[in-house]
């Protein structure tokens, strides 16, 4: 700036016009150089960060999947990313005002139910903390806005911590790992398991180079389906040279576009967490509802109206069960035995005309019925009370049924 | 070339006369002071309301109201938190934008502005310092609000350890540093409006009109960052991640969002900034 200092002296009546003008559009230069550089440091430094991927000793999938299998990682911190797009109707305010209305206090639920708040985890971009230190010590929290949702276990309690309302919940565990298995996946390790359960000699696995994922070397498993008819286009897993570990999954469906579940750690550390991190006592004036008081609520209230609802109904419907076709193009079909199923067109009315309008009209061997997609999962539902679900297409859900007749 | 040296030789001591004097100035302003007073009341106000909510022993809040306020009745600190984040949105980057709006071009209408360029001080120098003015009074202002926020707390609320959003405990001493360091990156939020208000204070000579536009984009600009169409803009809005000095009081602290907030706020700073000078050296000071 000191150059210029000696012309704040000087007057633009003393300079000729256009020299001057010239001059004054030159100091514009200054700020736009300025916006440039940022805005082009911005869009360049996750690029060079992506680029360059490690050179790790080649590997076959099935020493990887023995790797995946062996690791141990008992110990470990992190930031994990999920992002799921399930295609699913975006309803918006609606969907929140019934969540609302099913974790309204009294009605037996409390805002620190854990099968409450981690439903919230289906739809849309999250940001989860985890923390493990053997199996009698976990943190799993949700990030929200200015507020937190922590599941804390510590030998045999599990606490949940809702700061946003300052409302806690208690239960208590005998068995560390059952309760684990009840929640819903939420690690790129709970997915993999999951994805890897399903091979078998419909399933192509390779691996398929590495990447950097967290700042740590991978290699990256990829899962396909050998068969057609599957919505799912490809499973990717990126796994951690050193313990195994998977850092990343991504499930991307046949029809393309972005992914339908994306999970990865942004962080990860596999150093013991600090004890405090699972250390909780309920801070003085909050809430506590006790987990027996939960369960007592929703006896209460009659049916369960809140978010388990729809996985007690999904445990009741598996009741009568039955899987059609093999492999990713297995289709469940159970019947739920109101005959006449679901209300469409006319015959229902205005239920029956917005359900509708959801879904699709089918006609087949096995007579008519409605499909309801989402990106993922299609369903069938007949009008004879028959439902047909699965992650493939709403052709080949259509010749399960038929076949299935 | 003798009038170059000069200016060079009394510069630093011209520079922090002319500070010292700025700062005077604006912090004598009735104007300031009743700005500052706002500030002030805001955590009185919440405070209060939330002590006569919660006088029959219930729980506040119950999830609305913002951030942090369910906490305040069993710590009087979280008042702080509740003050800063209730303020942030408006009332602070509000008064920041009045006293930056003002700056150049409430002199330039009151015809004051060529006296203080009378001064061998030099326009680059006028304007750093009527900058580094702004942000003392994003700073004293922020410290106004947590300063009253505390007090209130403290004299409504107990006191003691505290739960972090996370969970874990720390210590009352811990928590207060916490605040303070919460206080200045508030403040350091505030920078890029301060920039931007300067910049706008250079384009006319009217001080209401300077400050007008300032505070209609300090409305317009969070209406944009709550459109969901135009999301791709929002990482770019000055105050899309003014709220992650939240994230300050998680355990561990979560960095991302408070150094893209920083590092947004150093870019404000700059583009605006020498926006401001651009327009500003090579202006016609007419009145």
């Amino acid at each position: 700036m000191a150059p210029y200092e000696s012309d704040d002296m000087t007057t633009a009546s003393e300079v000729d016009e256009p020299r001057s003008r010239r001059r004054r559009a030159a100091r514009y230069v200054v700020p736009v150089t300025v916006m440039g550089v940022a805005a082009a440091t911005i869009g360049l430094v996750p690029a060079i960060a992506d680029s360059g991927d490690p050179d790790l000793p080649e590997i076959t999938a099935a020493q990887l999947i023995e790797k995946i299998a062996q690791s141990d990682v008992e110990r470990l911190s992190g930031t994990v990313k999920i992002t799921t797009d399930l295609g699913l109707p975006d309803l918006g305010g609606l969907e929140s005002s019934l969540a609302s209305g099913a974790t309204e206090p009294g009605e037996g639920g409390s805002s620190a139910d854990p099968s409450a708040k981690l439903t919230e985890l289906a739809s849309g971009t999250h940001t989860l903390r985890v923390a493990t230190d053997g199996p009698d010590r976990q943190k799993l929290s949700l990030l929200e806005n200015a507020a937190e949702y922590s599941l804390i276990h510590n030998g045999k309690d599990v606490w949940g911590y809702d700061s946003a309302s300052n409302a806690v919940y208690h239960g208590t565990v005998d068995e560390s790992a059952a309760d684990r298995e009840q929640q819903p996946p939420a690690t790129p390790e709970d997915f993999a398991e999951e994805a890897l359960k399903a091979v078998d000699d419909t399933t192509s696995v390779t691996v398929d180079g590495t990447a950097r994922v967290a700042g740590r070397d991978a290699y990256k498993l990829v899962v396909k389906p050998r068969q057609s008819g599957s919505t799912v286009g490809a499973i990717s897993i990126a796994v951690d040279h050193k313990t195994g570990m998977p850092l990343k999954f991504t499930l991307t469906p046949a029809s393309g576009g972005a992914a339908v579940v994306d999970v990865g750690f942004t962080k990860v550390s596999f150093d013991r967490p600090a004890a405090s991190t699972f250390d909780f006592t309920p801070p003085k004036g909050a809430e506590v509802t006790e987990d027996g008081e939960l369960d007592h609520g929703r006896e209460h209230s009659g049916k369960p109206e809140n978010a388990p609802k729809s996985q007690e109904d999904l445990a009741k419907g598996l009741d009568g069960l039955k899987m059609l076709g093999e492999g990713w193009n297995s289709v469940a079909t159970f019947d739920t035995g109101g005959e006449g199923g679901l209300p469409t067109g006319e015959a229902g009315g205005d239920l029956g005309g917005f359900l509708g309008s959801l879904g699709d009209q089918v006609k087949g061997e096995f007579g008519t019925g409605t499909v309801f997609s989402t990106r993922l999962v299609n369903a069938l539902i007949t009008e004879d009370g028959k439902v047909y679900v699965g992650a493939v297409t709403k052709d080949a859900l259509v010749k399960a049924a038929d076949a299935g007749k | 070339m003798s009038r170059a040296e000069a200016v060079r030789k009394v510069s630093p001591l011209w520079t922090f006369g002319l500070f010292r004097s700025e700062l005077l100035t604006t912090f004598r302003r009735w104007r300031t002071l009743a700005l500052l007073g706002v500030l002030a009341a805001v955590p009185v106000l919440v405070g209060v309301a939330v002590r006569i909510e919660t006088g029959d022993g219930s729980s506040a809040g119950g999830g609305g109201g913002p951030a942090f306020i369910s906490q305040v009745t069993n710590n009087g600190l979280f008042l702080v938190f509740t003050a800063l984040a209730a303020t942030l949105p408006f009332f602070l980057p509000m008064a920041v934008g009045v006293v930056a709006g003002d700056a150049l071009a409430g002199e330039a209408s009151a015809g004051t502005l060529r006296y203080l360029l009378v001064a061998p001080a030099g326009r680059s120098r006028l304007l750093l310092t009527k900058y580094a003015t702004v942000m003392a009074f994003c700073l004293v202002a922020t410290l106004v609000v947590a300063l009253s926020a505390l007090t209130v707390g403290a004299v409504l609320f107990p006191l003691g350890d505290l739960t972090t959003i996370s969970g874990t405990r720390i210590s009352f001493t811990e928590g207060l540093a916490r605040a303070l360091l919460i206080a200045l990156v508030v403040a350091v939020s505030l920078i890029g409006v301060a920039a931007l208000g300067l910049f706008v204070s250079t384009l006319t000579s009217s001080g209401i009109a300077a400050m007008a536009t300032t505070v209609g984009l300090l409305i317009t600009v969070p209406i944009l960052d709550q459109i969901p169409q135009l999301h791709a803009l929002h990482p770019y809005l000055f105050s899309h991640y003014w709220l992650s000095f939240a994230d300050l009081m998680r355990e561990p602290v979560h960095w991302d969002d408070l150094t893209k907030n920083l590092g947004l706020q150093a870019v404000y700073a700059a583009v605006f900034g020498s926006a401001a000078w651009a327009r500003f050296t090579a202006k016609d000071i007419t009145a």
